[in-house]
């Protein structure tokens, strides 16, 4: 049994504190899902730094084994499985701008399927927590891809259908965290408007051995994150 | 040292020293040039709406935007709330990072170890100049490196290299609302972003 588990619906935004040795583990429940991510630590000032993870990991994606990293140069989490081995963190959470080809969406017309950007959602969470729009940080945006070219610019192009539904991800957290999610379409994609639910299952982690976890294993740079999260917060 | 072009400017001319920093408050139309003076030196910058610094200049919704990873001239530099906060118009290097954010004491310890936990970081500079417009760490967001260059590759990898700058040249931005600009010239000993030798850049500023 899982300690909890929750549907998030499609286009909807949520958020929980999770205390660190925890799995978080989220699953797309249907095609050309998008999962955008906030991640912040226990103190709610520091917070994911995807710059810095990237740099320290020499990656441009997000994927496992990769430890997840916040302005303080503390490991928040670690990325222990993915079904996928690209998450995007270069695309940004979307805005209302990126649905408007839909149409204007109020409550009054749609209910609760009305049409929001990641944003909006968001900054909702945020602001449940006493955060607000300051704390808004690059977000990962788990379950989808921007494939990045060889030319001069680097150009940026949306792969649709990354995800395909069963597809998941595990998140160990490495101290206490506020995690954001919101299942809003990514803000690149051209498709319909059908934004996939998402399930998240919270459970204990298991014993990390140093020598041998994925993480720990990964780089200097993850393990020297994870030591100073251990030191400072064990 | 050989500087290819000499500019003077009627509104701001400023030099900052490596390692320093500076916040200039550049009004809607006006033109911030920043000159590499010596040649590959990173120039972290951060934007801010002037009214009201919690609409902050966003990497990533800035690159998304105009579908590419590097900017350089015509790259509108987005906000959080997507408002154009300035333009590049004009830039002699071609192009410059805005993913590989900038450094920190913390960072520099996970990146190169605990020798260099009290070596001075951008991130202190930052919070030094910001703290005049309000600007904290929660106003802080992921900046722009003028003259660096972080290569990203199809197959999903980043790394450092040697910038694509040489001296006397510069990037130009001209502010489409009154912004605050906070720069902290990089003082990071540990990588090739700097040529392992910080040196100044100049700020030059035309209002009208």
């Amino acid at each position: 049994m899982s300690l909890y588990s929750h549907e998030i619906s499609g286009g909807a935004a949520w958020s929980a504190p999770v205390r660190a040795g925890r799995t978080i583990t989220l699953t797309a429940l249907a095609d050309g899902a998008n999962c955008s991510a906030l991640l912040l630590g226990a103190d709610r000032v520091d917070r994911l730094n995807i710059p810095d993870t990237l740099k320290a990991q020499m990656s441009a994606r997000i994927m496992a084994p990769m430890v997840l990293m916040s302005d303080r140069g503390l490991a928040l989490a670690s990325v222990t499985a993915s079904s996928l081995d690209w998450h995007d963190c270069l695309g940004g959470f979307g805005h209302e701008a990126h649905l408007e080809r839909f149409g204007p969406s109020t409550y009054g017309e749609d209910r609760n399927d009305w049409r929001r950007g990641a944003r909006t959602g968001l900054v909702s969470e945020l602001t449940k927590n006493g955060l607000d729009e300051r704390d808004l940080h690059a977000p990962i945006n788990f379950f989808s891809k921007v494939a990045i070219s060889d030319d001069a610019r680097a150009s940026m192009t949306y792969v649709a259908d990354h995800a395909q539904a069963g597809a998941s991800v595990t998140l160990r957290t490495e101290q206490d965290v506020l995690v954001v999610f919101c299942t809003a379409p990514h803000p690149l994609d051209q498709g319909a408007y059908a934004p996939s639910p998402v399930r998240v299952v919270v459970d204990v982690a298991s014993a990390v051995d140093q020598a041998v976890d994925a993480s720990w294993t990964w780089r200097d740079e993850s393990a020297r994150a994870l030591e100073m999260s251990r030191r400072v917060l064990a | 040292m050989t500087i290819t072009e000499v500019t003077s400017a009627t509104d701001l001319d400023l030099t900052v020293a490596a390692g320093a920093g500076a916040l200039v408050r550049v009004p809607a139309g006006g033109r911030l040039r920043i000159v590499d003076l010596h040649g590959n030196q990173a120039a972290d910058t951060l934007l801010f709406d002037a009214a009201d610094v919690r609409n902050k200049y966003s990497a990533f919704d800035t690159i998304r935007e105009q579908g590419a990873v590097f900017l350089t001239t015509g790259s509108r530099l987005l906000s959080t709330r997507l408002d154009e906060l300035a333009v590049i118009t004009g830039d002699t290097v071609g192009r410059h990072d805005t993913i590989g954010g900038a450094c920190a004491q913390e960072s520099n310890v996970v990146r190169y170890g605990e020798h260099t936990r009290h070596q001075h970081a951008c991130r202190q500079t930052f919070l030094a100049y910001g703290a005049a417009a309000g600007i904290g760490p929660r106003e802080l967001g992921h900046n722009i490196n003028f003259f660096m260059n972080v290569p990203v590759s199809s197959d999903g990898d980043l790394h450092f290299d040697d910038g694509l700058s040489a001296p006397g040249k510069y990037v130009e931005m001209t502010a489409s609302r009154d912004i605050w600009v906070l720069l902290s010239n990089c003082p990071q000993l540990n990588n090739p972003c700097n040529g392992w030798d910080p040196t100044p850049v100049q700020l030059l500023g035309w209002w009208s």
